[in-house]
């Protein structure tokens, strides 16, 4: 997730899930022939779909899915990474991570903003989230135990998300795809600052150093499991992949996104002189990418149905915020309500 | 002896945006909305900035050798040392209680940072040329909840007033003239606090009156001490967080 569109299958909200023969979805009273010939025209010429344009009705819940579960993982992932706020260990590292927390707020306003105008409210999409019927990135239910972690997020899960999202700058829904080309501008800079955290610590102290690689050991598989299940093999998933690639919402399959991700990675690793806990990791000369050993799926699955470290506490620290700040937002409302009827009376006086 | 009060001045302009930020920094995903999120995380974000500029600055003014940087500053002084007024490092209370803090410091920042504007501490002063802009956007957006939460609901309308009370007792203390604050003045570096009190006053007057709340009494005690370095019990809890970090690894660079 967090850009992949992944979620139990069979577990989505009632409007979301792939329909077996995906365009019969298309068939709703104002869906006719003529629109539906126009839509597969803009996405064989890969144009844009826009929200004044008709769609088949799954692709609209489809993204909605998607888009929905992008701007919660962004929300929830400000936690992991605020919980190391109060404690930074210098002020220049203080500025650049509230700064980053910031910026994902700012992804899940874009996103909300984004999802809401295929027809549905940022309230009814929280209400999902924390109720649970809709899903966040599982990356984020593990948490941030050093200062390192802090540096591993922004390495490792930022750059899988890149790897995720830049295809999505081309996504064939018009207010998504240009969402894309900020956030990923911002992720880009946060995956720079995650590595130069870790840059800093590996050439300092011995305790630094070990730090920095405890942080790579508990993120590596993590982050190559937010790919989503494999394409092939015992356990692949359905989910909705050959949809969404025939949609133009997806571009690449897991697999090979998780191999460019792991390609691009393995170099910055050597780098930074970090091992990655892979006794399998070899460049394979014939293939032209890296091997990687066997991924715990079972653990995926485990932490995706909530038996992972922070599931619990994510949700609750999110529903807390969100109970403990109703009165505020009823305040805000009464007062732009009462604004208005005095703007009216004055007008009317 | 001039020059320490110098530092000491310095420090305590520092000292109230590096903790007030500190304290902002904890909102991070508890506010209201996500909105809110982000703009108290603005708000710190400028406070941290200023705490940088100040401190940078009033260590090289101290001259020491070697010469204390910005979290030498901040990471390794003890509590006695810190210079902020009581009223920053106060516990996060609600919504309302931080909007109270925000309205009366932000508009003591505004005053202040438009006084020095014409510093003979050239660095003071342009430090004070780029914060008073964004001192100016955080009374605002202080003000604009302020008039919401006193004239929305009437629970947002109790709960604002009772935090106009408890916050009432840590106010007076940004009016306070101290040592450093007499020197500053009269080497034309700074202002006497107490100079900038009846605007202060006057501005969050108006709002509450807008506001349709009530200026609380005077309040029975009120805090003092901060630009000594004495503070309040909570001081040392979150100066244990704040440096906890920095100083278990000695000497490391971050």
């Amino acid at each position: 997730m967090y850009g992949n569109d992944f979620g139990q299958p069979g577990a989505t909200d009632s409007r979301a899930g792939a329909p077996p023969h995906p365009l019969n979805a298309a068939e709703t009273p104002d869906y006719t022939d003529a629109l539906a010939e126009y839509f597969d025209g803009l996405i064989e010429q890969d144009q844009r779909v826009e929200p004044r344009d008709a769609m088949p009705e799954a692709y609209r819940t489809t993204l909605i899915r998607q888009m929905a579960q992008h701007a919660h993982s962004e929300i929830i992932g400000m936690q992991p990474e605020a919980n190391w706020i109060t404690r930074a260990p210098s002020l220049r590292r203080k500025a650049i991570l509230m700064a980053k927390v910031q910026d994902e707020a700012g992804h899940g306003l874009y996103l909300y903003s984004a999802a809401e105008t295929l027809g549905v409210d940022r309230s009814e999409l929280l209400d999902k989230l924390h109720s649970g019927r809709q899903k966040y990135s599982s990356i984020f239910n593990y948490p941030t135990l050093t200062w390192a972690d802090a540096g591993a997020i922004g390495w490792l899960v930022d750059g899988a998300a890149i790897m995720n999202q830049v295809p999505l700058c081309r996504c064939s829904y018009g207010p998504y795809a240009r969402a894309m080309i900020r956030v990923c501008k911002e992720e880009s800079f946060h995956q720079r600052q995650g590595f130069e955290i870790l840059w800093v610590l590996a050439r300092g102290t011995k305790e630094q150093k070990a730090m920095a690689q405890d942080a790579a050991n508990r993120w590596w598989w993590p982050a190559l499991q937010m790919f989503g299940p494999p394409d092939t093999g015992e356990h692949a998933s359905t989910g909705h992949t050959a949809q969404s690639m025939a949609w133009g919402i997806k571009r690449f399959s897991n697999d090979d996104l998780r191999q460019k991700f792991v390609d691009m990675t393995v170099p910055q690793a050597q780098k930074l002189g970090i091992t990655l806990p892979d006794p399998d990791l070899a460049w394979n000369e014939e293939r032209g990418h890296w091997d990687f050993g066997a991924i715990d799926w079972d653990e995926f699955w485990r932490v995706l149905k909530g038996d992972g470290p922070c599931n619990e506490q994510r949700i609750r620290t999110r529903v807390e915020a969100h109970d403990e700040g109703a009165w505020v937002r009823e305040a805000a409302d009464a007062y732009a309500a009462k604004q208005a009827a005095r703007h009216e009376q004055g007008a009317v006086a | 002896m001039t020059e320490q009060h110098h530092v000491d001045y310095l420090l305590g302009l520092g000292d109230d945006a590096l903790i007030y930020a500190q304290r902002l920094g904890e909102w991070l995903t508890h506010a209201p909305q996500i909105e809110e999120d982000m703009a108290l995380g603005n708000v710190a974000l400028d406070l941290v900035g200023q705490a940088r500029a100040l401190l940078t600055h009033a260590g090289e003014v101290e001259g020491a050798d070697p010469v204390r940087d910005e979290d030498d500053l901040a990471m390794l002084r003890h509590e006695r040392e810190f210079r902020n007024v009581q009223l920053v490092e106060q516990p996060r209370g609600d919504f309302a209680h931080e909007m109270a803090r925000l309205l009366w410091f932000s508009t003591y920042q505004r005053e202040l940072y438009t006084a020095v504007l014409t510093s003979t501490d050239e660095t003071l002063a342009g430090v004070a040329a780029k914060a008073v802009k964004e001192v100016d956007y955080h009374r605002d957006h202080a003000t604009q909840w302020v008039l919401r939460l006193g004239d929305g609901t009437q629970e947002s309308h109790d709960r604002m007033q009772a935090a106009l009370v408890a916050v009432h007792p840590y106010v007076a203390e940004l009016g306070e003239d101290h040592d450093a604050a007499r020197w500053a003045a009269e080497h034309r570096v700074g202002v006497l606090p107490s100079s900038l009190t009846d605007a202060v006053n006057a501005y969050v007057v108006g709002v509450l009156e807008q506001a349709t709340l009530a200026m609380p009494d005077a309040p029975r005690w009120h805090a003092r001490g901060g630009r000594a370095g004495v503070h309040s019990e909570v001081m040392g809890y979150l100066l244990a967080e704040m440096q906890h970090l920095h100083r278990s690894h000695p000497g490391a660079s971050w």
